[in-house]
């Protein structure tokens, strides 16, 4: 295993196919949770270590168990049971040994249950059958692409909080069309890495 | 919610326009940008959904006595995920060249906060037949509003409607079926729609 395969598979996952900017995944939370700086800070760290948690357990779950079994039709069901138990498991455990931690984070734990990048990422990973290493930095890089486009969007809206926007634009199509802009820039990191 | 007392015809006009999917609650975005460069993609998107929506109401309905409330959601999530397997393969099976371009948002209507929503506040408390109506509602608001935003966006951006060109020598304007394009073509209509209900006299719903 190269280590530059995995470096543009994680500068390909972050900045080139980013989930929000061109892939449009994880859009409900990524407006939901973007309005306060400190609440997107909470949800990147929250949702980057759920990913990679997830992306690893998928990949055994599906290689260990669906592909010998035979049953790899079953993958959406798996997955979204898989990624649900280990929330819920994480919220447990978060709950017992770091209250302090939990008390900051608990809330967005709960609504990365039900954000589609979680559970595309294993979809993604058992579709261009990536070995275990490949899945993890995978999950790296989508989680840091998320990251990114959570701390970009909650920087800009909470400046656009004070702009004076005509009454229809006023909340999401607001956001929508800010979001469209970067998306554009975004655009430009296209070739910068050919895999 | 307790049981409802609308009639079959108020749940469909309620999920087409008052609480309509996308541009009234502004959930399940994901696809309503994805898969709209074009109108076909954009239709039968929203026909997939609807069929998952519609038959994941009755499901939740019709054992909604025997699920226990403290583990409703995992068991919500697999009878979604069911459904959206068969919508999945279904699709594979029988339209193929679509299901290339879009099959991870097929997949990924599992994660749908609007279906996991209208069987937690509506199916779960119900009778199958209005769950089954408010399923289709839901559905229908979902393929309008898909429907509206590829009209535009293929129409804009490629000059052609359902894949057959329109416009002759013009050049359309590529950047509408670009991802920028759907963000644009998604915020102006719910500006839109904000706009008509400000002239009307009422607050708009989401802020």
């Amino acid at each position: 295993m190269e280590f530059q395969k995995l470096f543009n598979l994680v500068v390909a996952a972050s900045l080139i196919n980013n989930f929000v900017f061109t892939q449009f995944l994880g859009l409900c939370i990524f407006f939901g949770v973007s309005k306060k700086m400190e609440t997107a800070v909470g949800m990147s760290i929250t949702f980057m270590a759920v990913m990679v948690i997830s992306a690893a357990a998928c990949w055994l779950v599906f290689n260990y168990g669906l592909v010998p079994l035979d049953i790899t039709f079953l993958k959406i069901v798996v997955f979204i049971g898989v990624v649900a138990a280990l929330v819920q498991v994480s919220d447990t455990i978060m709950r017992k040994i770091s209250p302090d931690l939990y008390y900051k984070l608990g809330v967005y734990l709960a609504l990365i249950a039900t954000n589609c990048i979680i559970v595309a990422v294993p979809l993604t990973n058992a579709g261009a059958g990536y070995s275990f290493i490949e899945s993890m930095f995978f999950g790296v890089g989508s989680g840091l692409g998320f990251g990114i486009a959570l701390i970009i969007m909650a920087s800009i809206r909470e400046k656009l909080e004070l702009a004076d926007v005509p009454a229809p634009f006023r909340g999401m199509p607001l956001a929508f069309i800010t979001t469209g802009l970067i998306a554009l820039a975004f655009t430009g990191f296209a070739g910068l890495i050919t895999l | 919610m307790s049981e409802t007392s609308m009639s079959n015809w108020q749940l469909i006009k309620n999920g087409i326009f008052a609480e309509n999917t996308i541009f009234k609650l502004a959930i399940s975005l994901c696809p309503s940008i994805a898969v709209t460069s074009g109108l076909k993609n954009g239709v039968l998107m929203g026909v997939a959904v609807l069929f998952v929506q519609t038959m994941v109401n009755m499901t939740i309905a019709l054992m909604r006595n025997v699920i226990n409330s403290k583990i409703r959601i995992p068991v919500f999530m697999l009878v979604i995920s069911g459904w959206v397997s068969v919508a999945d393969m279904g699709m594979a099976a029988y339209a193929r060249d679509v299901y290339r371009s879009m099959g991870l948002y097929i997949q990924l209507i599992v994660a749908f906060a609007s279906i996991l929503a209208r069987a937690e506040l509506f199916a779960s408390k119900n009778k199958v037949v209005p769950s089954m109506f408010d399923g289709i509602g839901m559905g229908i608001g979902f393929l309008v509003a898909l429907t509206i935003i590829s009209f535009f966006r293929e129409l804009i951006g490629k000059g052609s409607l359902w894949g057959i060109s329109l416009t002759g020598g013009v050049k359309p304007m590529l950047i509408m079926i670009m991802p920028t394009g759907g963000f644009f073509a998604v915020g102006i209509l719910m500006a839109f729609f904000n706009w008509m209900e400000l002239r009307g006299g009422k607050a708009p719903a989401h802020h």
